[in-house]
């Protein structure tokens, strides 16, 4: 079986974002930028089942900007085959990028699709929904444990009542949550090896995506600011405070 | 007037509490029916749904294979609602729950139109704001003219309506091909307490690592119990294996507005943040006077919680 995984180059988990001067859109020079954690974790998975045998290659795959190759890069140095990147330098909207990764699928033809379940830019956690929408094939989102018995997956699925199990066919699309696994760290030998794996570089276009209706992106702001920082010094006082305010 | 579909959340009895909250921002937009989707002879939640403030009619959609809430079953069927019943819907709304974000994108890429995800407050007919980067900034989205407007909606931005109404319950078709190629097996693991709702809960006390091990995390119980509150966790206290997944708040867990959070040994990391900005009035109990959740605590205490739980139970108590 071969195994896609979808990668998406955003803004580090760990930089604070902040909106830019003008108020249409974020700051984005000189902040690091890194595979969208949940997307390694997906990466990691696919890794995982091709090392028990469950699948025999693991083919990355990002629609973004010329510099998502680095991203695709690291993802080769943990141990993926082989990567594409389909350039456009303009924002590509879930729908958008689902049917650019059916076309993907389409020329593929992968057991499984995995996924990060969202993107902790736009978090808008569609495109992996939209893609076995459209590919007609069944989805697993939020998922926190996956085992594969012959041509199906059980996938146990955060949802907010606690984990609940689902059983899918394959193919399939699986979105994954923070616990199924932890990420491998990348060695210096396996970055050194990553250079020399297969990056096909295409134009967004090849994929001929009949771009469907888009939202227009308006005003960025920050949030409004909490009136926090108050610190009382005992618990006597906490309860009086919270009395006056009429909280308890 | 514009028409409202609202996919309900429920689990075959109960409705979700969040579908309160939905109707709230649904009513902004226009007259609002409700579609639940149940097994024949389980349609408890159409009553629920029916008493909201609001909701002008119920379309109770009955089917064997509607028991169980699998998106790839259950989207083909919205699709055909959204497009057909009644000459078609100009909003489908569903709450930003872990159902309503599975299912609605796969119910916008049948409809070939975009999705708005977290939709937390609106400005005009097709203008919304949501909240990116994990709530550090809010962005406004314009949904383009002559497509129906999808969206998911975030809860916690919405007071829940009133349960006063008197909606008549219809019999509604939403025919359509249902694949077979996904099963449901069922929860493996639930909160299951008696304890009040997490999201819908006036009042929040929650743990993080800072309570130290499953057994000590009787203490956040005991004060949630004391004052009538849901338990939450952060997800660190999860992580480590202190709580169930289901109580953790934050960017990854639920996103709550309880009128009064007490958040005892978290240190505020964004993510969880993210979870409680909306919060009514935030309380901060740390023993690290540093602690990130203090900027934005109302009232913050620093000290040992071991000591100072007892203490403010017993204070309550005064």
């Amino acid at each position: 079986m071969k195994i896609l995984v979808g990668i998406k180059r955003v803004i580090d988990y760990n930089v604070r974002v902040q909106v830019n001067r003008d108020g249409t859109g974020v700051v984005k020079d000189g902040v690091k930028m890194s595979i969208n954690p949940f997307d390694e974790i997906a990466v990691e998975e696919a890794l995982r089942m091709k090392e028990r045998g469950e699948a025999e290659e693991v083919v990355v795959v990002s629609i973004g900007p010329d510099a998502a190759q680095q991203q695709l890069r690291t993802a080769l140095a943990m141990g993926a085959d082989r990567a594409v990147l389909y350039q456009a330098e303009e924002e590509i909207q879930p729908l958008a990028a689902a049917r650019a990764l059916l076309k993907i699928v389409q020329a593929e033809e992968p057991g499984l699709v995995l996924l990060g379940k969202q993107a902790i830019d736009d978090d808008a956690n569609q495109v992996g929904q939209m893609l076995a929408a459209l590919w007609d094939r069944p989805q697993a989102t939020f998922v926190s444990k996956l085992e594969r018995t012959g041509d199906t997956l059980k996938a146990t699925r955060e949802v907010d009542a606690g984990l609940e199990n689902i059983e899918v066919d394959l193919p399939a699309v699986v979105t994954v949550d923070l616990r199924l696994n932890e990420p491998r760290f990348v060695k210096m030998p396996d970055i050194m090896k990553a250079k020399r794996k297969p990056l096909d570089i295409k134009p967004f276009a090849e994929l001929g995506v009949e771009m469907p209706p888009q939202l227009e992106v308006g005003a960025h702001e920050p949030p409004p600011k909490r009136q926090g920082g108050t610190k009382v010094e005992s618990v006597a006082a906490l309860v009086k405070a919270l009395k006056d305010k009429g909280v308890l | 007037m514009s028409r409202v579909l609202l996919i309900a959340d429920h689990d075959g009895k109960t409705l979700n509490t969040g579908i309160a909250r939905t109707v709230a921002c649904a009513r902004q937009l226009g007259n609002v029916h409700v579609a639940v989707f149940h097994a024949p002879d389980a349609d408890a939640a159409c009553a629920a749904a029916a008493k909201l403030d609001g909701v002008s009619r119920v379309l109770s959609v009955s089917h064997e294979a509607n028991g169980t809430p699998l998106a790839a079953v259950l989207a083909p069927q919205i699709a055909r609602l959204a497009a057909a019943h009644e000459g078609g819907y100009d909003y489908v709304l569903a709450p930003s729950t872990t159902f309503g974000k599975d299912v609605l994108p796969r119910v916008a890429a049948l409809l070939g139109v975009p999705q708005v995800s977290d939709l937390m407050e609106v400005i005009d007919a097709r203008t919304f704001k949501r909240p990116i980067y994990a709530g550090n900034v809010i962005t406004t989205v314009k949904v383009p003219e002559g497509i129906p407007v999808l969206a998911t909606v975030r809860i916690a931005s919405f007071q829940a309506v009133g349960e006063a109404g008197e909606a008549p319950i219809v019999a509604a078709q939403a025919e359509a091909e249902l694949p077979g190629h996904s099963r449901y097996l069922g929860l493996a693991e639930s909160g299951g307490s008696d304890r009040p709702d997490l999201q819908s809960a006036p009042r929040v006390v929650a743990g993080g690592r800072g309570v130290g091990s499953k057994e000590n995390f009787e203490i956040v119980f005991k004060l949630a119990d004391k004052i009538g509150a849901a338990v939450g966790a952060s997800r660190a206290a999860v992580d480590a294996g202190y709580v169930p997944n289901d109580m953790q708040v934050g960017q990854t867990g639920k996103i709550i507005a309880p009128d009064l959070y007490i958040a005892v040994g978290i240190s505020g990391a964004i993510q969880h943040m993210t979870g409680i900005k909306d919060a009514g009035c935030i309380v901060a109990i740390n023993k690290d006077g540093d602690a990130p959740i203090f900027e934005a605590a109302d009232f913050g205490l620093v000290g040992d919680l071991f000591t100072l739980l007892p203490e403010l139970e017993k204070a309550l108590d005064a």
